[in-house]
């Protein structure tokens, strides 16, 4: 089971996660160096939550090369959009459910 | 599990990365002020100095001088802009620093170059017709442009600078009809509305 109880997404849980499927919710398509200076990560830290999003197929990697240099773009997979809509739909009906 | 106040800041971490990734916030109040300033500095040379004044319509312009006249006032435009273009990047870079953001990031890319293809279009634009003789036309046109860059830009910015876009725009075109003021309206739209807008962005968001 990958979602909890409450509606959440395991795959969200970290803050990471959710700010890489926050930075590409608005943005099409961005490369690895910009979601690292948006982070504030490490390579290897961002690698590691790259491909978690990927295995879940939140997102979509793209390799191609600018010039000479390997250069990786990320994109959100429509079933990764509804995952992370899902997600702040729950978390705003729990938040809600605070508030009252 | 997690807490309530963990929901409330999932929550603002995913509306700042949104924002940051989208708009870049870091650039500078300030930058619009000095901008102002060097543009009325200007200003004030050209009409002082170089004795500068647009008072030809279309048609009549008597020859131009080109080396007298036009290079000494091609380097104070081209010293003008260069000035403005680093300041504005220097306190931008220091307004980054503070928000601990990068001043050379994906989002300002973006936002330079959806400025950058209004700008240099209306500056060949300009150049070509200078060089036809067309000087009456520099001022008018760069207000045009200008605004039409901010506008563009401001999709990647502040939602503010569409509407100094705009007022660039609307002072452009009325210049481009009363060609005789075109200083004077250069002169409002460069620098007092530059500084307005600094001023207001600089008490709203830097302080």
């Amino acid at each position: 089971m990958k979602i909890s109880i409450n509606g959440l997404h395991k795959a969200f849980e970290s803050r990471i996660r959710l700010g890489i499927m926050s930075a590409l919710a608005v943005n099409d398509v961005l490369d690895f160096n910009a979601l690292k200076d948006y982070l504030n990560v490490t390579d290897g830290n961002l690698a590691s939550h790259l491909k978690a999003l990927e295995k879940e197929a939140f997102i979509e990697v793209k390799k191609s090369f600018i010039g000479r240099k390997p250069n990786t773009s990320y994109s959100a997979t429509k079933f990764g959009r509804k995952a992370f809509n899902d997600h702040l739909n729950a978390l705003e009906k729990l938040i809600k459910h605070v508030v009252k | 599990m997690k807490k309530e106040q963990d929901y409330f800041r999932d929550l603002a971490e995913i509306r700042s990365m949104m924002e940051r990734s989208s708009k870049f916030m870091s650039l500078s109040g300030l930058a619009g002020i000095t901008a102002g300033v060097y543009a009325l500095l200007g200003v004030y040379l050209a009409y002082d100095v170089l004795d500068l004044n647009f008072d030809a319509s279309y048609g009549s312009l008597p020859p131009f001088d080109l080396i007298g006249e036009f290079f000494p006032l091609l380097a104070l435009a081209a010293i003008t802009l260069l000035l403005a273009l680093t300041t504005a990047i220097f306190l931008s870079h220091q307004k980054a620093k503070k928000r601990g953001e990068k001043i050379w990031n994906a989002t300002s890319k973006r936002l330079l170059a959806h400025m950058a293809v209004p700008l240099v279009t209306g500056g060949v634009l300009i150049l070509i017709l200078i060089s036809k003789g067309l000087v009456a036309l520099a001022a008018p046109l760069s207000l045009v442009f200008y605004g039409i860059a901010l506008f563009n830009a401001s999709r990647f910015t502040f939602e503010m600078l569409k509407y100094l876009g705009s007022i660039q725009i609307i002072l452009g075109l009325a210049s481009a009809y009363f060609t005789e003021y075109g200083l004077l309206f250069w002169a409002i739209g460069f620098g007092l509305f530059h500084i307005i807008y600094g001023t207001y962005m600089h008490y709203k968001y830097e302080r």
